[in-house]
């Protein structure tokens, strides 16, 4: 039973030889760097069968009893997210080789594969305090991606991203110790039991360690009123490390999704509604900062960056909710919304690469493929905004149709439906301006022609719209499967019980 | 002395949050270490305050003991806060080399170079 933590410590493995070793051969790092996230998929899609049995289970460090020593945890919903780690990883890691974006700064790919480790780790820990250090080491590992290769505003952006995700730690730290101080424990099951004990007259404490916690992982989702520091970070990171950075948000949503469904969810007790409460306006409030932000943006990677904001405020409203419903529709929909997301992110980075205005919407003269990148803009882009026929309105659909026996019905109703209205005007009006404006300014006959974008430097954006028209195509299934996660996630009695059992097969 | 390190941890987050909303890197990151050391001490009054007693559970008698998890946690924080911190350093004396200015706002600069096209 090993195989839990063999998704962690793979990448923890790989990534210092890959620093001291290799560094000074690119070839051999990136056979490596593949190697690791080939096998990082295998563990993956093995932990993910294992788990599809519905059984939850428990990693024991040291094998040291729950409560006292740290757990990992593989249910259902971890295993999921893993495993889209795993194929994310997989598919920018192909684009940034291809596009040669490796060679642009120094160990790429050793910090590539400690993020992996961060996130990964995130996603399958049983314990708030080990939560906070995996946070820390794929904060840290982002940190170094995102100024990789460099460049004046790109180093202020990244700077501006440190700071503002220290403070989050900070935070992160201080609702930690309020709840250690209030319920003497740190596991996550644990807790879980703690907080449904918690007498009505003490739980103020317990309440503002419950909302601090909110707020820190509202940062990591970059939920509104602390979505400011995203737009500026993913746009200014390396395209590609922003198409990877697409699923950081997600650990963020996952966090909520994991730690208050479970401790201070609808059962516990004295903390009631608490979350649904403050989450419903923040999550509305973002999708429309998001939305206001994809139709005023000047640029294609902002656009894209409030894009990624306003699908985290549609996700949320369905996180909020907290049923088995509204889970089964997020957990679809953020499959999507990654995928779409770093979908753009990848179809920016190749057509800008090719252009010389910064990224700028303004009138250029067209590209010789024009047409293949209008394509391709357009494809991503209703993926993103959620129309027919891809995986982004299916999404939508579930969500709607999850919300609409809630008690949120007018406030979640509005917000999707006029976000997405303002999202699409912005996504035409990016579109236009770039692909059909265009073909009236004539190119500059002195200037170089652009390198037309070959196969190799294109698949890695096409398998990713090939994985959401599968998303579309299969959509029944892959419903069910998340439907299945939620479900387990809704009956935390299973988890309480696999986590804090008396002795495990270890 | 709870009343000592409360208002030690109020005054230093006070601090800090003041200094990281200047808008320069340096204070940013006084106001940083200030606030991690804030949190530091607030960990350690998380296990309650227990003074000359060790950190260890004593089968023989009913002697005091104080909780040693936290003790585990501020370790754990301390080493992390410092990378962080030796981090944030380099990254930002890589952007005050690069934009020859040690100015955290963005958007201004920003403006400035569209200007400029």
């Amino acid at each position: 039973m090993h195989w839990i933590i063999a998704p962690v410590i793979l990448p923890a493995m790989l990534a210092p030889i890959i620093a001291y070793v290799m560094r000074h051969d690119i070839t051999l790092a990136r056979v490596v760097s593949f190697a690791g996230v080939l096998g990082l998929l295998g563990l993956a899609i093995g932990l993910f069968v294992m788990a599809s049995g519905g059984e939850t289970f428990v990693y024991r460090l040291g094998d040291w009893p729950a409560p006292f020593g740290i757990v990992l945890v593989l249910d259902r919903l971890s295993a999921l997210m893993v495993f889209l780690t795993a194929i994310l990883a997989l598919v920018v890691l192909y684009h940034v080789v291809a596009t040669g974006w490796d060679k642009r700064g120094r160990h790429f790919h050793a910090l590539y594969q400690f993020q992996l480790m961060g996130i990964v780790g995130a996603f399958l820990t049983g314990d708030a305090f080990n939560l906070f250090v995996f946070f820390e080491v794929l904060l840290i590992a982002s940190y170094g991606l995102m100024i990789h290769a460099g460049g004046k505003i790109r180093l202020k952006a990244g700077l501006q991203y440190v700071v503002m995700n220290l403070a989050g730690s900070t935070l992160f730290l201080f609702a930690l110790g309020t709840l250690y101080a209030s319920t003497g424990t740190l596991n996550i099951a644990d807790m879980a039991v703690k907080i449904a004990q918690v007498p009505v007259e003490d739980a103020a404490l317990v309440r503002v360690a419950g909302i601090l916690l909110l707020f820190v992982f509202a940062v990591k989702a970059a939920l509104f009123p602390m979505q400011f520091w995203l737009p500026a970070t993913y746009s200014n990171a390396p395209a590609p490390v922003a198409a990877l950075f697409a699923i950081m948000t997600k650990v963020g949503t996952y966090a909520i999704l994991r730690i208050h469904t479970i401790a201070f969810g609808p059962e516990a007790g004295a903390i009631g509604d608490m979350v649904t409460a403050w989450l419903v306006p923040m999550a509305a409030l973002t999708l429309a900062v998001g939305a206001v932000g994809v139709f005023g943006a000047k640029r294609l990677e902002l656009l894209i960056a409030y894009a990624v904001i306003g699908s985290m405020g549609t996700m949320m409203l369905a996180v909020a909710a907290m049923t088995p419903a509204t889970a089964s529709a997020a957990i679809y929909y953020m499959l999507n919304s990654t995928l779409a997301a770093a979908a753009l992110f990848l179809f920016a980075d190749l057509y800008l690469s090719r252009r010389d205005e910064d990224g700028r919407l303004i009138l250029a003269a067209p590209l010789s493929q024009n047409g293949l990148f209008a394509a391709a803009f357009f494809a991503a882009g209703i993926a993103m905004v959620g129309m027919p026929p891809f995986s982004g309105f299916l999404g939508k659909l579930l969500i709607l149709e999850a919300l609409s026996d809630g008690p949120h019905i007018t406030l979640a109703f509005s917000a999707i439906l006029i976000g997405s209205l303002v999202m699409i005007l912005g996504f035409v009006r990016a579109g236009s301006i770039l692909f059909w404006k265009s073909v009236t300014v004539s190119p500059d006959p002195d200037a170089e022609a652009a390198p037309p974008l070959t196969l190799s430097q294109g698949a890695g954006m096409g398998a990713l719209v090939a994985l959401l028209v599968a998303l579309t195509l299969f959509a029944g299934p892959i419903y069910d499967v998340g439907a299945a996660a939620a479900d387990q996630l809704f009956f935390p009695q299973g988890y309480i019980e696999a986590v804090l059992a008396p002795h495990g097969e270890g | 002395m709870e009343f000592l390190v409360a208002s030690a941890v109020g005054i230093l987050t006070a601090g800090g949050v003041y200094l990281i909303l200047r808008l320069r890197a340096f204070p940013v990151i006084l106001g940083l270490a200030l606030l991690s050391y804030a949190v530091n001490l607030f960990l350690f009054s998380t296990g309650r305050l227990v003074v000359n007693a060790a950190p260890i559970l004593n089968p023989y008698g009913d002697q005091p003991y104080t909780d040693p998890l936290p003790q585990a946690l501020v370790l754990t924080a301390i080493v992390i806060s410092f990378g962080m911190t030796a981090v944030l350093v380099m990254i930002s004396l890589g952007s005050f080399f690069e934009n020859e200015s040690d100015e955290i706002n963005l958007d201004a600069d920003d403006a400035a170079e569209e200007r400029a096209k």
